[in-house]
């Protein structure tokens, strides 16, 4: 805690060391621990989801050789470098593999603690990538650490609503998250039919070769399921009920429509997930057919759930990352936002139009045509929305007075993905263009730059709250030469899938060179392989910065960005209860630049008496 | 430069920048001074009451998608057993009339905590608790007999999708009628008056909402 923060704040100090160590590390009911819980538990979680993207890379690079620094994973799995016959290695296949670029490169790196991947596994380990993005890294941060962190302060309140309910939300993702982790190490290893687990693939054991791993896949997800709805219980809750006085609707700052229109969302998405899984949990445990059409089931049915949940859901994913974006714009150019409004109500359309598109993932799956042709309306009406956001992003940046800060860059790399994600998805939204680009990677290409590109809102959260939550401020050329790093190699990896999916590559295979039309591209495959390392490296210059920061980072200033927002009020880090005294909202979160005060920033709980407004004419 | 063009683009709810008097100004909203913040009065729905309905919220979606599948399943197979066929109808109407009558009783219990008249309250609770308990010894009797007739959730379609509905209404009864417990051994002490009956009141919102789901599924499984 820093000087100030623990002066200030020193009655509710007090109270911390009466709660003990368990009671506030552990099980703690203060919004800022469990945000912060989820914060680290995330961040390992990136760690797990970023490694098993390189083994993917790797394999995709240079097929069935050897992976290096993989030995100790034990077979079915992975299988000792020397045994080349063991893995069923397609007649010939070196002699593709030879000629493509680092090809000796793969070989001498390979040898270091190298083993061969079984196909099989292939399966789990990008199974088990996206399901660890999407529900353990990107939800948890975003959602949980930051929604947690964030919501109480910035609306100007001391905890939130139901803060026991909120320590049980951390406390049930533990378990979903070591059951997810724990499924790799099961006979027959972790799930391994795609993270959308359409059946019938996923509903009989013996199809996909998993089944303890499945069944805790399953199992996990039901359980974070729980612990999501209690989140949104309490989100809702407090962004409806616990306002500071002043702090109208369309004073919030955007960060804080964007949490609350996200935790609707998956209030009402994820009990639909639910209803599915539990469907599919008694198929593959207690004998129905719900998915499989042996019994009379309907595999679409899971399709259509599946997508119900799954299309609120990337928005469940993407909004929170688009109010940091925005609050994060704002600051750095010292302007008020484009279109304040126009941002909220986007929001809003956003969310309710997720609700009518789960057809545009389905248009090969065999669905009239009729509906195919509505699903692709309501899809492209999505574009509207999302270029109001856009717009309104570049109208805020235009003729400001922009501060190149790390958390300013990386706020405006994710506007540029999301331009380039939001591009691509228009023509996939497409009948007829999708029909030709479905299940290739293009797709991958096009939701990697919407989600994987949401790793950059995530990374200005954290570099731009980071005083706030720590009390220290992380190093400034470090976080511009991990932002420079990622920008480049990020690109470098994912656009080019776009090539390679229009020339027809499929996703989700483990062995590209199989396709002779395949083969002149495989170069690009080494070129992505190469970028994505790149990028992975990259991180250890955040990591390093981040722990470095957090041991002997410089003492943070209430206010070190000149924002606006009220959790810039408070000590940093907040104390227990956070504001020393209820704070009182007088304007909107966006007033930089005002003239009515010397200063280019007007906090939202300054008053400002009428002498003010004369001193500045 | 920017500063000034920063302010022309204007902050959210801003008129053009050029006030010319100070009146003017403080009215504009955002530029503070202003009028006096609108202080946020006692929230119009507390924030036990606002959770349960958002409970609620999640729960019809989960059971929208279980209802989904199940009419996907009735109306899309060419053939489809009534319910008369085997399910025992007659009783199960007794039964509703049971879960709905609990309804009333919880109803008349709430009315008499806001009386204030702790005696007849806790009677009414108990008989709610009874009611929702007979509820569900009648539905699990019924379950034996029917696994013993043969119709198991593994024996096609119809047994799947009854066990898989039935079954998680079962549940939320269940969970209801051990809150309920938890409500009736609170209430017995005293705990709750008519200044302090938040804990009895969304209780009984989500003893509703279980007898609510019950009205829709069971014209939907049993009557057709
Ligand atoms: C501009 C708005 C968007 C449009 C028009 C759009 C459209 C589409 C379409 C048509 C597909 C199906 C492609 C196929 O299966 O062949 C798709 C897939 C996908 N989209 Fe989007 N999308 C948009 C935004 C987003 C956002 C913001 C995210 C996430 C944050 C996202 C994440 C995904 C994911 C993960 C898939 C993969 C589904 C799979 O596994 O097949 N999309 N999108
Ligand atoms: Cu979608």
């Amino acid at each position: 805690m820093s000087e100030a923060g623990a002066a200030a704040a020193h009655d509710a100090h007090a109270e911390h060391h009466e709660l003990g160590f368990i009671r506030t590390y552990i099980f703690s009911t203060d919004h800022k621990m469990i945000g912060r819980q989820f914060l680290f538990a995330s961040i390992l979680m990136l760690i797990v989801g970023g490694l098993l993207a390189m083994m993917i890379r790797w394999e995709l690079a240079w097929p069935e050789t050897a992976v290096p620094f993989t030995s100790w994973i034990s077979e079915p799995f992975m299988y000792p470098a020397d045994e080349d016959s063991a893995v069923g290695a397609v007649e010939g296949l070196s002699e593709y593999v030879d000629p493509y670029p680092g090809a000796n490169f793969a070989k001498s790196l390979g040898s270091v603690g190298g083993a061969h991947m079984d196909p099989a596994f292939y399966n789990s380990v990008f199974t088990m990538h996206a399901t660890i993005m999407i529900f353990f890294v990107v939800m948890p941060f975003m959602v949980g650490g930051f929604g947690n962190y964030l919501i109480p302060l910035m609306i100007g309140a001391g905890d939130m609503a139901f803060p026991v309910l909120n320590m049980l939300s951390f406390w049930t993702a533990v378990p979903a998250t070591i059951m997810i982790v724990y499924s790799f190490f099961v006979e027959g290893g972790a799930a391994a039919g795609g993270w959308t687990m359409y059946a019938t693939l996923s509903a009989d054991p013996t199809l996909s070769g998993v089944d303890t791993g499945a069944d805790l896949w399953v199992i996990s997800l039901l359980i974070l399921g729980v612990s999501s709805l209690m989140g949104a219980i309490n989100y809702i809750t407090t962004v409806v009920n616990m306002r500071a006085p002043g702090m109208t609707w369309f004073r919030m700052p955007l960060v804080i429509w964007s949490l609350f229109v996200t935790a609707i969302l998956l209030l009402l998405a994820l009990p639909v997930l639910t209803a599915a899984l539990g469907m599919l949990l008694f198929d593959r445990t207690m004998g129905t057919s719900f998915f499989m059409p042996g019994g009379g089931g309907e595999p679409i049915l899971w399709q259509h759930l599946f997508w119900f949940f799954g299309h609120p859901e990337v928005y469940i994913l993407v909004l929170p990352a688009m109010g940091v974006t925005s609050d994060i714009l704002s600051t750095f150019s010292r302007k008020p936002i484009f279109g304040y409004k126009a941002m909220a109500f986007s929001m809003m359309a956003l969310a309710f139009l997720s609700w009518i598109v789960w057809g545009h993932h389905m248009f090969v799956s065999g669905m009239n045509p009729v509906l195919g042709t509505a699903f692709m309306l309501t899809t492209m009406v999505i574009a509207v929305p999302s270029a109001i956001k856009t717009f309104n992003w570049l109208g805020t940046l235009w003729g400001g007075n922009i501060r190149f800060t790390s958390p300013m860059l990386f706020a405006l790399g994710f506007v540029s993905n999301f331009v380039i994600g939001g591009l691509s998805g228009i023509y996939m939204a497409s009948t007829p263009v999708d029909i030709f680009i479905h299940d290739t990677y293009f797709i991958v290409a096009h939701f990697h730059y919407v989600v994987a590109g949401i790793i950059f809102g995530m990374f200005a959260a954290l570099y731009y709250w980071f005083p706030k939550i720590f009390g220290r401020m992380m190093n400034e050329t470090l976080g511009k030469v991990h932002f420079a790093l990622t920008y480049i190699f990020f690109n470098c990896a994912f656009f080019p899938m776009h090539f390679l999916g229009v020339g027809g590559h499929m996703r989700r295979i483990y062995n590209p060179l199989q396709y002779e039309f395949l083969h002149d591209m495989q170069w690009w495959n080494v070129f992505i392989t190469m970028s994505a390392f790149c990028l992975g490296l990259s991180q250890l210059i955040f990591f390093v910065n981040f722990i470095w920061s957090l041991i002997a980072g410089k003492k943070a200033d209430k206010n070190p960005w000149e924002a606006n927002t009220l959790e810039w009020t408070a000590p940093s880090p907040p104390g227990h209860g956070n504001f020393e005294t209820t704070p009182t909202v007088y304007r909107g979160p966006y007033e930089y630049s005002s003239p009515l005060v010397q200063e280019d920033w007007l906090p939202q709980d300054r008053k400002l008496g009428p002498e003010a407004v004369t001193a500045s004419q | 430069m920017p500063r000034g063009s920063a302010v022309a683009a204007g902050p959210p709810d801003s008129q053009p920048s050029t006030h010319e008097t100070t009146e003017a100004l403080v009215a504009v909203p955002g530029y503070g001074g202003g009028p006096p913040p609108p202080s946020i009065p006692r929230p119009p729905v507390s924030n036990a009451r606002m959770g349960m309905l958002m409970l609620i919220g999640a729960e019809t979606m989960f059971f929208a998608g279980l209802i989904g599948a199940y009419v996907v399943f009735r109306f899309g197979s060419p053939v489809w057993p009534s319910g008369h066929l085997y399910l025992p109808v007659g009783i199960t109407w007794v039964n509703t009339a049971f879960l709905l009558f609990s309804c009333y009783t919880m109803w008349r219990a709430i009315r008499c905590i806001q009386a204030d008249q702790q005696q007849p309250f806790v009677r009414w609770l108990a008989v709610t608790a009874l009611l929702g308990s007979v509820f569900l010894g009648v539905q699990g009797f019924e379950w034996v007999r029917l696994v013993h007739d043969g119709l198991t959730i593994s024996a096609g379609m119809y047994g799947a999708t009854f066990y898989t509905l039935i079954g998680c209404h079962g549940l939320h009864v269940l969970a209801a009628v051990l809150w309920l417990g938890i409500v009736l051994v609170q209430a017995r002490r005293g705990k709750f008056s008519p200044q302090h009956l938040i804990g009895v009141e969304i209780c009984g919102m989500y003893w509703y909402y279980v007898g609510a789901v019950w009205v829709v599924l069971f014209p939907l499984v049993y009557l057709n």
